[in-house]
């Protein structure tokens, strides 16, 4: 972004079809999921819920990617570091926290799964286990069950490069070639699954390049860039509704938190090397491509980070204080009742 | 009545209930052309390519894709080519389908049935024959449905799709072209979770599923004439077990032999012999007994094994009449 | 309003498979302010090694765990104290609602056992005879209508039918259900005369008839004696001390007494009480109706008793150094035994009393004695002593003569024995007297004499007894 005039540099998110209000809107859902990840760590280690999967570090590439869908239409089966994804396309910080302290009033699982297993048929987040990988071939039978209706959408899964190795990733994305599906594809690239890097990961080659060999596009982005991942997947939707198929994003993004509450990572890497990611990471990114727009300044963020904290005090009391499910409501749901 | 058979059931069962609902449809390997076994046969020319759709090669997304499809609001029938290909399909089975509604407190659910055709013909060898019922029994949420003939093939089938939990319809090969019975010509369920009494007697009771029940039936005949009355009680649904009908079952003789096919260690005969034991315990009048093949992995081609592995009326009978003498 | 409430932190479950953490460093000391969300210490566990927020804002008040100290999660390891507008923040929701959850499934575990066909809880099981029990039954031959049943609805449980095997009570009705085998198999070969010994029945229409070993009825469940452990008891030591009561130092100076002064001699002999036991068995059931009491065959020995000490007066005598005291009165000390100790209350003029006389007596002072209700004067004044060992199993024993008195008898358990008769073997019930002789007084001659005119009287009893 260096090196091009204001001008230059105000048309790229009109240029994109982004307005000044949508770009705003980005940023703050982004900072407030990251206000949101950072509070669920602090609980955790408070001993005042049992787990948190963090995904600081990914939430411009997710928030861009919402943005870049329909959110009234489309269907997302998104995976557990979405959180950012996830309040973009419509589900409250409040939620967030009732499912963090598994709350009977949690809309995703009414306090039975983990958080960050999102599920909520209203906002249509297909509902998402452990076992990594499993969503993508049900996104594509999303997919092919809209088009037999003959409704027009997409079908939207995200997953880590790790759950990119699972066989049913390839199944997945095989079946959506041969039946040229409305699928995206999108692997958030984030460099680690728990402590195996990249290059232990995947052979000398980039995820991108599957999608040929399953007959449809493949995209590498640079996940700290929001506009960019906006524009990559807005093609790519415009592709599946075209009827040309799925395509295969792959988001170059960093990890910046442990892999869970239960992962020590100074482990298998430095801080040195958290601390550049850190200063490379795409809110911060965005943050000075507002600001050098004029769109942004410190008084903002000030406004903004308290509001935000508001939100999320807000959301952690009433999530601490709503009551549990009751003991019967275990037996209930194995069938239709 | 019109006589059909097990197969046709099957078949016919998948029409009426394609014509009946068009969210209803069929995915699987060589499902187009008719299917390996014959299965889907001349459904493709009723309904088109995209409601009888080929798979590429790939279990877990044959049944991922079907899952997502009934996520979306279809009725998927997705077909398994033998039982023994189940397992690439095991961790969406059992991790997913089984636990969607549950996971999602009721939000999500998911209405897949996936068929498999299992059970040895006879030439089979270790990968065409295998019983795998009992990996999936046992696990909350799934139902499992083995029907026995035409009749409860046919009515079984309609009412797992129109179930809204995920049914894994067992349909035994040996079945499809030896068992015909008859089948009426309207619309008809046989509802999942109940057990059916096939031959009613008052010495021994024989709880059993698949072929196996038509084994029973034919050594019942042979011990009519040496005096053992033998009750035949046909479990037609797995999961849930029918468990009223096999407690009274069990109260009419006191004596029980659980007869299946799948091996006998971990086999669905155990849960049901630890249920009568638990709940039937002052009905007894002799041990709970089973009669299955031995617990090697699969049963080898060779006509000599076969023998001694598979179950036939001869070896129920033999059973019966131990029993009968206790 | 504002309301200060001292919070423990305790150390929280940082990871699955975590129990516990050790505190690095404390980050704050006690005055310190605490904001919520402060990091107040550094923990180190086998997983992860994390800076702990504070859950709660307020003042640290006072440090539990030292750093370099372990503690399990779920220990406190600080105490805070916290300021609050309202005091209607959650307590710890983690532990009670746990807590909840598993009452709740163990109250819907209760209620879910009551279905089933086998569970009949309030119908009656006492016949309700599972596998188990019958195998024991079938191989110990026990009569499982006489096993008292402790399980659901009175059922006879294994361990019911364990214990009364492990008690020997099976044994004593054997032959009750007619199953002891070769007892019952009469060989009706043998002649119907037997030496000395009426034989009002043939052998082979002799009725099976059980055989009580014991005279004095105790207790179904004779509770074992109560030790009272008093003092203190010295871990470690293996041992345990019982106070001397009054009473057993009294029966010890008399059993010390006895054996030192008094040479003991002993013989025995054993006598044919089938017709006894005939004889006891046709009346005993009329008897217990008219009279209220067992017709034991204590009562019947009794007699055989009084009757041969009447022929032969000399053992129911006193040593008195220079003299022999012989005396008239006929007062036969019983050994009637409590869970403390064996007393021996008197019948006096027992040889006035006829058997039912004497059953009578027998039962009153064995109440007494079990009720602790015996007077001194029931208590003196016995110049001979029976003792009814049989009712313990025994089939001989040395006793112990009861100072002053010059012999003592017991009467042993009744066993079906093969014996010899006409040169041909007969089941018939025997028992063992024994007899034990101050051989100052007594000598062999003339207690042998004494115990075969006992014997004589116990063998004579047959269906044409009169009790009264």
């Amino acid at each position: 972004m260096d090196g091009l005039s204001i001008d230059q540099r105000l048309l790229r998110h009109r240029a994109t079809g982004l307005t000044d209000e949508q770009v705003l809107s980005m940023y703050r859902t982004m900072v407030l999921a990251r206000l949101y990840d950072e509070r669920a760590h602090l609980l955790q280690r408070a001993g005042k819920v049992p787990f948190h999967i963090s995904g600081i570090g990914q939430e411009a590439a997710q928030v861009a990617a919402a943005f870049a869908l329909d959110r009234e239409r489309d269907w997302f089966l998104p995976y557990y570091r979405d959180y950012a994804f996830v309040l973009a396309v419509g589900m409250t910080v409040r939620e967030l926290m009732l499912a963090l302290f598994a709350k009977a009033e949690d809309p995703n699982s009414g306090g039975r799964q983990m958080p960050g297993h999102f599920g909520c048929r209203r906002l249509r987040i297909v509902t998402g286990s452990s076992p990594v990988g499993t969503q993508v071939p049900h996104a594509v039978g999303v997919a092919l069950a809209a088009r037999m209706r003959g409704d027009e959408l997409v079908a939207f899964v995200s997953f880590g490069e790790g759950a990119s190795n699972q066989g049913d990733f390839h199944e997945g994305c095989n079946f959506a070639g041969v039946h040229r599906l409305p699928v995206i594809f999108f692997c958030e690239n984030n460099q680690y699954a728990i402590s195996v890097p990249y290059s232990k990961q995947v052979g000398r080659a980039r995820i991108a390049d599957r999608a040929v060999g399953y007959g449809f596009t493949g995209v590498r982005v640079d996940g700290n860039d929001a506009l960019e991942v906006y524009r990559v997947v807005r093609e790519a939707r415009e592709r599946a509704i075209a009827g040309e198929g799925p395509t295969l994003v792959e988001v170059m993004t960093y990890r910046l938190a442990p892999h869970s509450t239960a992962d020590d990572d100074l482990l298998y890497r430095t801080r040195e090397e958290i601390d550049e990611h850190r200063a490379r990471d795409g809110i911060v990114q965005f943050r000075r491509y507002l600001t050098e727009c004029g769109l942004w300044n410190d008084e903002k963020e000030q406004a903004l980070l308290a509001e935000a904290r508001a939100v999320v005090d807000e959301a952690t009391q009433y999530a601490d204080r709503a009551p549990y499910p009751r003991p019967e409501d275990t037996l209930r749901h194995v069938y239709a009742e | 009545m019109p006589v059909i058979t097990y197969l046709e059931g099957i078949r016919s069962a998948m029409r009426e209930e394609m014509e009946r609902d068009p969210r209803v449809f069929v995915l699987g390997e060589d499902v187009g052309k008719g299917g390996v076994l014959n299965a889907t046969k001349g459904l493709r020319d009723l309904f088109g390519e995209d409601r009888v759709l080929d798979t590429p090669l790939s279990e877990s997304a044959i049944v991922g894709v079907a899952i997502g499809a009934a996520m979306y609001g279809l009725r998927p029938i997705a077909e398994m080519q033998f039982a023994d290909f189940i397992f690439p399909a095991a961790n969406q089975i059992i991790s997913e389908a089984a636990k969607i509604r549950y996971r999602s407190n009721n939000d999500w659910s998911c209405p897949v049935v996936i068929r498999a055709p299992y059970g040895a013909t006879g030439g089979g060898s270790l990968y065409h024959s295998q019983c795998p019922e009992s990996v999936f029994f046992g696990t909350p949420g799934l139902k499992i449905v083995a029907p026995s003939t035409a009749f409860d093939a046919k009515g079984l089938l309609k009412a797992a799709v129109r179930d809204d939990d995920p049914v894994l319809y067992f349909e035994h090969k040996k079945c499809y072209l030896s068992v015909s019975d008859e089948v009426p010509d309207h619309d008809y369920e046989v509802p999942i979770g109940k057990a059916d009494v096939k031959r009613e007697g008052t010495d021994v009771t024989v709880i059993t599923y698949g072929m196996t029940v038509h084994y029973a039936l034919k050594a019942a005949d042979v011990l009519a004439k040496e005096g053992v009355d033998v009750h035949v009680l046909d479990l037609r649904t797995l999961q849930p077990l029918d468990r009223e009908a096999i407690l009274e079952a069990t109260a009419k003789t006191g004596k029980v032999l659980i007869v299946h096919e799948d091996n006998k260690t971990g086999g669905v005969g155990a849960e049901i012999a630890a249920l009568i034991a638990e709940e039937a315990f002052d009905e007894l009048d002799a041990p709970i007994r089973r009669l299955c093949p031995p617990d090697v992995p699969a049963v080898a081609i060779n006509p000599v094994a076969e023998s001694f592995f598979l179950l036939n009326p001869d070896k129920v009978a033999d059973a019966i009449r131990d029993l009968a003498r206790y | 309003m504002t309301d200060v409430k001292t919070t423990p932190i305790v150390v929280p479950h940082l990871a699955e498979t975590i129990v516990s953490a050790t505190v690095a460093k404390w980050l704050k000391r006690p005055g310190d302010r605490v904001e919520a969300y402060e990091p107040i210490c550094e923990l180190f566990t086998d997983k992860v090694n994390v800076e702990m927020p504070s859950p709660v804002a307020g003042v640290l008040v006072e440090i539990l765990v030292p750093e370099g100290r372990q503690a399990a999660v779920g220990e406190p390891i600080c105490v805070i104290a916290e300021e609050q507008a309202d005091s209607a923040s959650p307590n710890i929701p983690g532990r009670s609602a746990a807590l909840d959850g598993e009452e709740s499934f163990r109250t819907a575990a209760a209620a879910a056992e009551g279905g089933g066909l086998g569970r009949r809880d309030g119908v009656d099981m006492r016949a309700r005879y599972s596998p188990a029990v019958l195998k024991l039954a079938a191989k110990y031959g026990v009569d499982l209508t006489r096993v008292p049943g402790t399980g659901l609805g009175g059922r006879v449980t294994r361990k019911d039918v364990e214990r009364y095997i492990a008690e020997g009570r099976h044994l004593g009705q054997a032959s009750a259900n007619g199953r002891s085998g070769p007892a019952d198999s009469t060989a009706s070969a043998v002649s119907d005369k037997t030496a000395g010994a009426a034989q009002p029945y043939s052998i082979a229409e002799m009725p099976k008839v059980p055989v009580r070993t014991s005279g004095l009825h105790l207790v179904e469940h004779p509770p074992t004696p109560r030790i009272e452990i008093e003092g203190h008891d010295d871990t470690g030591r293996g041992e345990t001390f019982i106070d001397v009561t009054p009473m057993r130092n009294l029966i010890a100076s008399r059993m010390r007494q006895s054996v030192a002064e008094i040479p003991h001699a002993w013989t025995m002999i054993e006598v044919d009480v089938t017709n006894l036991v005939l004889l006891r068995n046709k009346l005993k059931e009329e008897f217990y109706r008219q009279e209220g009491i067992n017709l034991t065959y204590l009562a019947f020995v009794l007699k055989a008793v009084v009757n041969a000490i009447k022929d032969y007066p000399i053992i129911n005598s006193v040593w008195a150094t220079d003299k022999i005291i012989v005396k008239r009165d006929i007062n036969i000390s019983l050994a009637v035994g409590t869970e403390d100790a064996v007393l021996t209350p008197v019948i006096k003029n027992a040889d006035q009393k006829n058997i039912a006389g004497l059953a009578r007596e027998i039962d009153i002072l064995t109440k007494k004695a079990r009720s602790g209700k015996l007077t001194l004067e029931d208590m003196q004044g016995g110049t001979f002593t029976v003792n009814n060992t049989g009712s313990f199993g025994s089939i001989l024993s040395y006793p112990i003569i009861n100072y002053p008195q010059a012999a003592i008898l017991t009467f042993e358990s009744i066993v079906k024995r093969p014996v010899v008769i006409n040169d041909m073997i007969a089941v018939r019930s025997m028992v063992n007297l024994c007899l034990s002789l101050d051989h100052r007084i007594l000598d062999g001659v003339i207690c042998g004499r004494f115990l075969q005119r006992v014997k004589e009287n116990l063998e004579s009893f047959g269906p044409d007894t009169q009790l009264y």
